[in-house]
């Protein structure tokens, strides 16, 4: 009883180091090209811009509030707007990224939808100032009716 | 001065550490463990290497920010973990969730339930010198973690629960990848028993090996399946349901032999029970909401509030005090680590040093839960 006990187990075994395609193993970070990630995963925080420079943040703070690390740190101009009126805008959306736990809470915060989380996992540098991004690209705008 | 201690005492006794970088102690636990020979007459656990005071940090921040630090307890458990926190809010709001969202809650918490079993089984025979259960347990873990990182958007900090429900609704391919997973789990689980239970080189390792009689258990105050393996049932979901827990049939898996087998046939056996409460709610899920309507900023009223969830290692409970601002005054978690942690001494006295490590494997410890 006990050998087929080791027996029993040993066939096991020796059924998967024979058949090692069942194994799900992946070789990262060879498979670079063919790897894959649900749509919601979450790898950095990411500012979309649309072929005219132009985000969709208007600079309510809402994610700067939400965020439980102190990551995001939004710096604010005044702007005059093709009306007349002055109107807020975002100078500079710092995102520190060393302090991001990417928790997906400013995502869920932001009102217009200026934010989301991007694929990309691969964080590492080699300085840390290079974790320190600015999130709107130089010379954006914000894309005309969102208030 | 301890330092000054003879290294062996006149009766022969001798201290050794054990931790706290030991890839068996799955963390930084250090334990400083007293000898007869190969006798242990003596555990001491030292904590506090990876304290990072959740719980203080929980008071500096809002009711719906804190939940996320709690991913970091108990990390296999993250989603009850999450759960507990987001309930006790819910709790202090008065607040009822859809019972779509309580459908889901449970869904994802026995997944994460299944999850942690299958890493503590593989990780208990790599503790016991046997490498095939690791990644036989890695590879069934691996399609829940993908489960998870489609619908939650990460594979083991999920954030899921927020203070009224869910973040998001489920990923419209949730139920047919769970249906696979089952299918695939059923074909799997006879093989989790092929390999370590009949085996009898595993049962002499660990029948009659760390006797926790009942009376201990209680007195500890342990949970889950190291009280459970003693005979004593104490199941959360049976006994204080939550969420939902009401509407589902399953056991509570208990056994009488007080020992590391009792354990661990425990845990097989809510593995299954898992798989027949996933199996009766994945085609039952209720249309509806997924999130209840809040409050941007949430207050919760003035007074004291307390639930309790069961993670995969036992019960957790959450303290919460409130004086009525936006922040929480006062954050307990009472971890079900912590208590079955000391147990651990009871347990290894007159027993050898290469049972130790049994006797840790299958009290199933995850560090940051002991220290948080």
């Amino acid at each position: 009883m006990a050998i087929k006990s080791l027996v029993s187990g040993m066939r096991l075994t020796g059924y998967y180091f024979t058949h090692h395609k069942e194994i799900l193993t992946q070789e990262y970070p060879d498979n670079r090209e063919t790897l894959t990630f649900g749509e919601r995963f979450r790898g950095e925080v990411v500012m979309p811009h649309d072929e005219n420079n132009e985000h969709r943040c208007t600079g309510c703070t809402a994610c700067e509030i939400a965020c439980p690390n102190g990551t995001i740190k939004i710096l604010t101009k005044m702007e005059v707007g093709e009306d007349g009126k002055k109107k807020k805008a975002i100078e500079k959306f710092v995102y520190h990224l060393g302090m991001c736990t990417f928790c997906n809470l400013c995502i869920v915060a932001c009102p217009t939808d200026a934010i989301k989380m991007s694929h990309d996992f691969e964080h590492s540098v080699f300085d840390r100032k290079q974790l320190t991004k600015v999130l709107n690209k130089p010379d954006s705008k914000i894309v005309k009716g969102v208030e | 001065m301890e330092l000054e201690q003879p290294a062996i005492s006149d009766t022969g006794d001798f201290t050794i550490n054990m931790g706290p970088q030991h890839p068996s102690t799955h963390g930084v636990l250090h334990l400083k463990v007293t000898l007869n020979g190969e006798t242990i007459k003596n555990v001491e656990p030292h904590l506090g290497y990876i304290h990072r005071s959740i719980e203080k940090m929980s008071e500096a921040s809002t009711y719906r920010n804190f939940i996320y630090l709690t991913s970091r307890m108990d990390y296999l458990s993250a989603h009850m973990n999450n759960q507990a926190c987001a309930m006790v809010v819910e709790k202090g709001l008065q607040l009822e969730i859809p019972p779509r969202a309580k459908v889901i809650r449970m869904l994802m918490s026995e997944l994460t339930r299944l999850a942690s079993h299958q890493l503590w089984w593989g990780a208990l025979g790599l503790d016991l010198g046997a490498i095939t259960p690791y990644f036989l347990g890695f590879r069934d873990r691996e399609e829940i973690l993908d489960i998870f990182e489609e619908t939650c958007g990460a594979r083991l900090t999920m954030n899921y629960n927020v203070p009224g429900g869910l973040m998001y609704d489920i990923h419209p391919n949730f139920v047919g990848k769970v249906k696979t997973f089952l299918k695939n789990f059923e074909d799997h689980l006879p093989e989790y028993k092929q390999l370590l239970t009949g085996n009898i080189i595993f049962e002499e390792r660990t029948k009659g090996v760390g006797i926790l009689t009942p009376e201990d258990a209680l007195s500890f105050g342990c949970t889950g399946a190291v009280a459970r393996g003693s005979g004593i049932s104490c199941d959360v979901r049976k006994w204080n349901p939550y969420d939902g827990y009401e509407t589902v049939q399953f056991e509570e898996p208990m056994e009488t032999g007080c020992d590391c087998y009792s354990r661990y046939v425990v845990r097989i056996r809510e593995m299954e029970e898992s798989v027949k409460i996933i199996e009766q709610l994945i085609d039952n899920i209720p249309e509806g909401e997924f999130q209840a309507k809040t409050k941007v900023v949430l207050k919760v009223p003035k007074g004291e509030y307390y639930t309790r969830v069961e993670t995969a290692r036992g019960e957790l409970g959450v303290y919460l005090v409130s004086d009525g601002s936006s922040n929480p005054y006062r954050i307990k978690y009472r971890s079900p680590g912590f208590s079955n942690l000391a147990a651990l001494n009871t347990m290894a006295k007159g027993n050898k040093i290469g049972d130790l490590v049994a006797i840790m494997a299958t009290l199933d410890l995850v560090i940051p839960d002991i220290d948080r």
